[in-house]
């Protein structure tokens, strides 16, 4: 089974955002894979290793830096990474992207896609589900469990909703995007960091993909960010220290008459 | 057909319309006073004999009623098209979906399927020029960013859970209800089960109350005491990463930056030192009380109210004071 994951790098999740002229200041941001990526590469690698079969191939779209996140799911154990160029392409708009990765797909051909559920820095938890419908493939989104049926060309997911996880049942090739609990993703071995090395990884332009820059480009974004800001700041609050009994008591009264929450 | 400025994609839950839609309405009605133009309800798929009444009374003029077997149960292909057909009915300017679960499964489906931007999880909007403009969390609320939106129509967006309010019923407000044909359509991944968590009140983003606890905790056995305080609170149960990767418990209870994202009125961070993920989780809660043991702790920082104390000491106490003060 040919295994295609879609991988985005995003700042750290430590990464304390800083605005200026209304803009997040990203100079100083430790980029990485996408933590919900890091659990599709991991189930692709399962999945590889569970056939004893197949190829895992990793594309990241962004400008070079997205190298490092290629590099990274080679290292795990990826047998082929892609650096789609963003040059020209509306990268915060998800549905420009999808269409920018729907045509990778097209041209390396796959069983199955997995990516993660959103990125961690924009949130938007758009771009995998947009590249189904853009590849005219079914999906099933925020998947915490995955059993495929390879003869069958079939699978069964779990995915979690409010107050539990629903039960899908899908047909192949399809879109599967991963949530937190799917697995747990593997360190990279010093075997996988060294076999890096030899590993190319080729650059495709939009020429390449056949994408008309027009159609990924900023007049053709659905949306766009207007401005940034930090959230409002929060009241210093009333600290309570002493006696356990005490302390609860008056907490209870200030819960119930000051900020008259229950 | 009725044409609607804006068209509100009902979601239901065992035929009932959800919470979640009405407070959709509720911001889409005041938004389509200010602009001019009808205000529609699209009602998909299985729903009570009541429930396009309820559109009605809630804000809805005209509820585009669309019924067929592919949509017996959710299936995303299935309920894009039946959003589509909607949106051929009413051709409105704005979309709008309760960024649910099943909001956010479908509104990128349609929104692909439409050709049309989509900007999900806004908590706030208003017109500039004649266009929709949103606002929305970024980094998991590390900041908040304004959206706007590009030519094609419509312009859709998702709707955090717990942002408005749902108008209070008008007994008196009645809908055209038009019935809109679902074309050919067999989908390809559809749900045939639900498999309920165990004992759940309410999920971590509908929650009135939550109590999470953190890596103070030091194993799965003492979540027992925050359960404890959960059902006299009826609380939902939260967790920091530390305490999920821990694994003390489920992943579904975490909340944070690669958790849930959450808006209670209440939140309880207990034995919780406050990374900047989980801050980034909880920071937008009305009140926010922290029980830690130590005072210099950054959670202290975003509380309401702070207890500096030992969490096994402060919680039964805590636990049994409230359930004195809330049986009065």
């Amino acid at each position: 089974m040919n295994v295609l994951v879609f991988v985005k790098q995003v700042p750290d999740t430590e990464t304390r955002i800083q605005i200026k002229d209304g803009q997040v200041d990203l100079s100083s941001v430790k980029w990485v894979a996408n933590p919900y990526d890091e659990f599709a590469i991991e189930e692709a690698l399962r999945i590889k290793e569970r056939l004893g079969a197949g190829k895992v191939t990793v594309v990241s779209l962004g400008p070079d830096r997205v190298k490092d996140a290629i590099k990274y799911a080679l290292s795990l154990g990826a047998d082929e990474g892609v650096h789609v160029k963003g040059d020209g392409v509306a990268l915060d708009d998800p549905s420009c992207v999808a269409t920018v990765l729907a045509a990778a797909a097209r041209k390396i051909g796959f069983d199955l896609i997995l990516t993660g559920k959103q990125g961690v820095d924009h949130d938007w938890s758009q771009a995998g589900v947009m590249l189904a419908e853009r590849l005219d493939l079914p999906h099933v989104s925020v998947v915490v469990s995955l059993e495929l049926d390879a003869a069958a060309k079939t699978g069964r997911a779990k995915r979690e909703v409010e107050g539990g996880d629903e039960v899908v049942e899908f047909s192949l090739p399809a879109v599967i995007t991963a949530q937190k609990g799917l697995n747990e993703p593997r360190y990279a071995s010093l075997k996988g960091i060294m076999a890096v090395k030899k590993k190319t990884i080729p650059e495709w332009t939009l020429a390449d993909l056949g994408v008309e820059a027009a159609s990924v480009g900023p007049e053709a974004a659905g949306v766009r960010f207007l401005e940034f800001s930090l959230p409002p700041a929060r009241a210093a609050g009333k600290v309570l220290e002493g006696d356990p009994a005490d302390t609860a008591r008056e907490l209870v009264r200030l819960l119930r008459q000051e900020a008259k929450v229950i | 057909m009725a044409a609607v400025k804006i068209l509100v994609v009902a979601e239901t839950k065992n035929g009932a319309v959800r919470k979640s839609t009405l407070e959709a309405l509720a911001e889409a009605r005041r938004l389509a006073a200010e602009s001019g133009g009808a205000l529609g309800a699209a009602l998909i798929g299985p729903a009570g004999s009541g429930e396009a009444e309820r559109l009605a009374q809630h804000g809805a003029d005209v509820v585009f009623r669309v019924e067929g077997a592919p949509l017996e149960q959710y299936a995303p292909e299935a309920y894009a098209a039946a959003v589509t057909a909607a949106v051929g009915a009413g051709t409105p300017e704005v979309l709008f979906f309760a960024a649910t679960a099943q909001g956010r499964d479908l509104a990128p489906r349609a929104a692909a399927r439409l050709h049309a931007g989509l900007a999900s999880d806004c908590v706030g909007f208003s017109w500039s020029g004649g266009g929709l403009v949103a606002r929305r969390p970024v980094f998991a609320g590390k900041a908040f960013a304004t959206v706007a939106f590009g030519k094609a129509r419509p312009q859709i967006a998702s709707i955090r859970p717990n942002t408005f309010m749902p108008l209070a019923p008008d007994p008196a407000r009645a809908a055209s209800v038009e019935t809109v044909a679902l074309g050919d359509v067999t989908p390809r991944a559809r749900v045939v089960a639900f498999e309920a968590s165990e004992g759940e009140v309410a999920d971590l983003t509908e929650a009135n109350v939550i109590v999470s606890g953190g890596r103070a905790m030091g194993g799965p056995d003492n979540f027992e005491l925050l359960r404890k305080l959960c059902k006299v609170l009826g609380a939902t149960l939260g967790a920091s990463r530390a305490a999920v990767d821990a694994g003390w418990i489920d992943h579904s209870h975490q909340v944070g930056q690669t958790g849930k994202v959450v808006n209670p009125t209440l939140y309880f961070a207990i034995g919780i030192s406050g990374a900047i993920q989980h801050l980034a989780g909880m920071s937008s809660s009305r009140t926010i009380v922290a029980i830690n043991k130590d005072k210099d702790a950054p959670i202290f920082k975003v509380a309401s109210y702070g207890i500096v104390g030992d969490l096994y000491q402060v919680v039964p106490a805590l636990t049994m004071e409230l359930e004195k003060a809330l049986k009065e």
